[in-house]
């Protein structure tokens, strides 16, 4: 079941020297209780998608055109008090980094309630128990002297567990979590991805899990989509993309896991990614495509269908 | 109590520091070749008594690391010794510091309450015609010289009459009620008090929108928004009280840079002032009263840092810590 459906959705960025287009047709469905990952390099728009649906942009993104459907409105239409409603109460964000996405000056408990009171017909008495129990909920250890200490008190996993405790606080049907794990080390990575993948399960939650580790997807995703320079090159189920991997960028990101290598020395993809005002005739992967043809690839590919369910951008395939 | 250890704590590490500003002071105005008590001779109304009594006071016939100790041990027990006048440096002191802290005191409430806003303004309304004005505006009031504005308000003091030229009270003071007295003095203030708000109202405004231009940039300003909170309380509760913080410690400073900052403007209006009586002292080589003031300029320098300390204790968490 679709729970929240991104259709052709493109968005430009207004600079000095023009309008450049940032996302590129994008489209994306979440299922209820599901974690949908969105994998791609730095800069190819993951966030601005996910941001999207919050609406949340920097003031010179525009979206030109799309529609994003949550509850059958379409978000993008919706006004600044229904966008309110919305945030941090049916979609809740988990940023990239919990180390500075608390606010400094307030004590978790304060910060915790400010989702909590938004539930107007909860006393005082209320609010605090239920703060404990979410907070009981993420395994923060001792959770009820944890509500009037600061974030500077709490390690990174300890606040990001916070953060987990406030969408869980709203009980949001689903969850964008913008690189959970970039900034906490590896064994607190591991915690905070099963934390996630709980509460996915517990609460019948879908995840927006944005990412460029294609090991945390392996593990834990149900459906994936591969982002490329502002468009969606692949998207597929977990299964039948790790074992029919299309898309040349895709099978070049998987042939760069460590995992994967046979020699000694780490496969990387030449170049760079394009910048947003770089002009690409065609296909914007081409100059680092090995399987690139000139004779058919000058043209943008669009999404196919190849096998059922398996939806690739590219000529070659 | 923790409060009171910490206060205890950082005005026990001033002493070492006040210290080595005495000695430093003391040593700059030994070193330049003036004769301490040259005005004083030169004054027909001081008695041979006052005059020696003055000389073995400053020890200046012994080497000048005993007479630094003769210096420090008079000022630890109060005794400032007397100005080029005659007159207690104590005396002229208290009488003027009163002067001095009622306009400075007036000059930052008057930043602060008219600053903040307006930086706040200028950062929420980055970019947009509101906040270009204002900074124009705060741009001339940076470039505008103090005794130059002085000056041109004094001209229109003249020209108009609506306000008397100089001083802090009329010729009738004393025969005023004491609401009279209330309003002369607060006349007398509003030219200073321009000035001085003029110039520090700029700094403050540009300080302010710079500091809640980062805050609103900042992770945790950008996860409120993603709480769905409203506009008013992600501002007020969240911006504001981040962007202040690092004010407070600027208030420390202005408190006393305001007091010898205020110097060229008391001088234009013959206000006085604690600024204006050490730029008269320096002018006459006045030692005594010269030690004294730059004295209490460290003095209130020390404490105005200590009080932005001790505000940041309350408001910062993480100084707490």
């Amino acid at each position: 079941m679709k729970l929240l459906d991104i259709k052709n959705l493109n968005l430009s960025f207004k600079m000095e020297n023009g309008v450049f287009p940032a996302l590129y047709d994008v489209s994306l469905s979440l299922n209820k209780g599901e974690i949908h990952a969105l994998v791609g390099e730095s800069g190819c728009g993951k966030t601005m998608t996910a941001m999207s649906i919050i609406k949340l942009l920097p003031k010179n993104a525009i979206i030109t055109s799309g529609e994003i459907i949550y509850n059958d409105t379409d978000i993008l239409k919706s006004s600044d008090k229904e966008l309110r409603n919305i945030r941090g109460s049916k979609i809740a964000l988990i940023p990239q980094d919990p180390m500075t996405s608390l606010n400094p000056l307030y004590t978790i408990g304060n910060q915790l309630l400010e989702i909590i009171e938004k539930d107007k017909s909860l006393t005082k008495e209320e609010m605090r128990e239920k703060c404990i129990e979410v907070l009981e909920l993420v395994k923060l250890p001792d959770p009820k002297n944890k509500l009037d200490i600061y974030p500077h008190e709490l390690s990174g996993g300890m606040k990001q567990r916070v953060i987990i405790a406030m969408a869980l606080a709203s009980k949001a049907e689903i969850i964008i979590a913008d690189e959970p794990t970039t900034a906490l080390d590896v064994t607190i990575q591991a915690q905070i991805m099963k934390l996630l993948n709980e509460i996915k399960k517990e609460f019948n939650t879908s995840i927006l899990l944005i990412t460029h580790d294609l090991g945390l997807v392996g593990e834990y995703a149900d459906e994936i989509s591969v982002m490329y320079s502002g468009r969606i090159v692949e998207n597929a189920r977990k299964d039948e993309f790790f074992n029919n991997t299309l898309h040349p960028y895709s099978k070049a990101l998987m042939g760069a896991l460590p995992a994967n290598t046979n020699d000694k020395i780490l496969k990387t993809i030449d170049g760079q990614p394009p910048n947003l005002q770089e002009e690409i005739i065609g296909c914007r992967f081409s100059p680092r495509c090995e399987d690139c043809d000139i004779t058919v690839c000058q043209e943008l590919p669009c999404l196919k269908e190849k096998t059922p369910n398996h939806f690739v951008s590219c000529h070659k395939v | 109590m923790k409060l009171g250890k910490f206060i205890l704590k950082r005005i026990l590490q001033t002493i070492p520091l006040l210290v080595i500003v005495s000695i430093i002071s003391f040593f700059i105005i030994r070193l330049s070749p003036v004769d301490p008590l040259a005005e004083l001779r030169l004054n027909p109304s001081i008695s041979q008594e006052t005059l020696a009594k003055e000389k073995a006071r400053l020890g200046l016939d012994k080497p000048i690391i005993v007479q630094y100790g003769l210096w420090a041990k008079s000022f630890v027990k109060g005794d400032l010794g007397i100005t080029s006048n005659g007159e207690k440096v104590s005396v002229k002191l208290i009488e003027r510091i009163p002067n001095t802290l009622i306009l400075t005191l007036i000059v930052i409430f008057m930043t602060w309450s008219v600053g903040v806003p307006l930086g706040i303004l200028g950062a929420i309304y980055n970019k947009t015609k509101l906040d270009r004005i204002l900074t124009i505006l705060s741009s001339v009031g940076m470039a505008i010289p103090s005794f130059f504005f002085a000056i041109l308000l004094l001209i229109f003091a003249v020209k108009t009459g609506w306000f008397p030229v100089g001083g802090l009270t009329s010729y009738d003071f004393n025969d005023m009620n004491f609401l009279g007295k209330f309003f002369d003095i607060a006349h007398h203030l509003v030219l200073p008090v321009t000035v001085l708000f003029t110039l520090s109202l700029a700094g403050l405004q540009r300080q302010m929108r710079a500091n809640m231009l980062d805050v609103l940039d900042s992770d945790y300003i950008k996860f409120a928004r993603a709480k769905g909170l409203s506009e008013n309380k992600i501002i007020f509760k969240h911006a504001l009280r981040n962007a202040i913080n690092p004010m407070i410690t600027l208030l420390g400073f202005e408190f006393a840079g305001l007091l010898s900052g205020a110097a060229l403007t008391e001088y234009v209006f013959q206000y006085p002032g604690l600024g204006r009586l050490i730029l008269e002292a320096v002018m006459k080589s006045d030692i005594n009263l010269v030690m004294a003031s730059l004295m209490i300029g460290s003095i209130m320098l020390v404490l105005g840092n200590l009080l932005a300390d001790i505000l940041l204790l309350i408001t910062d968490p993480r100084v707490r810590g």
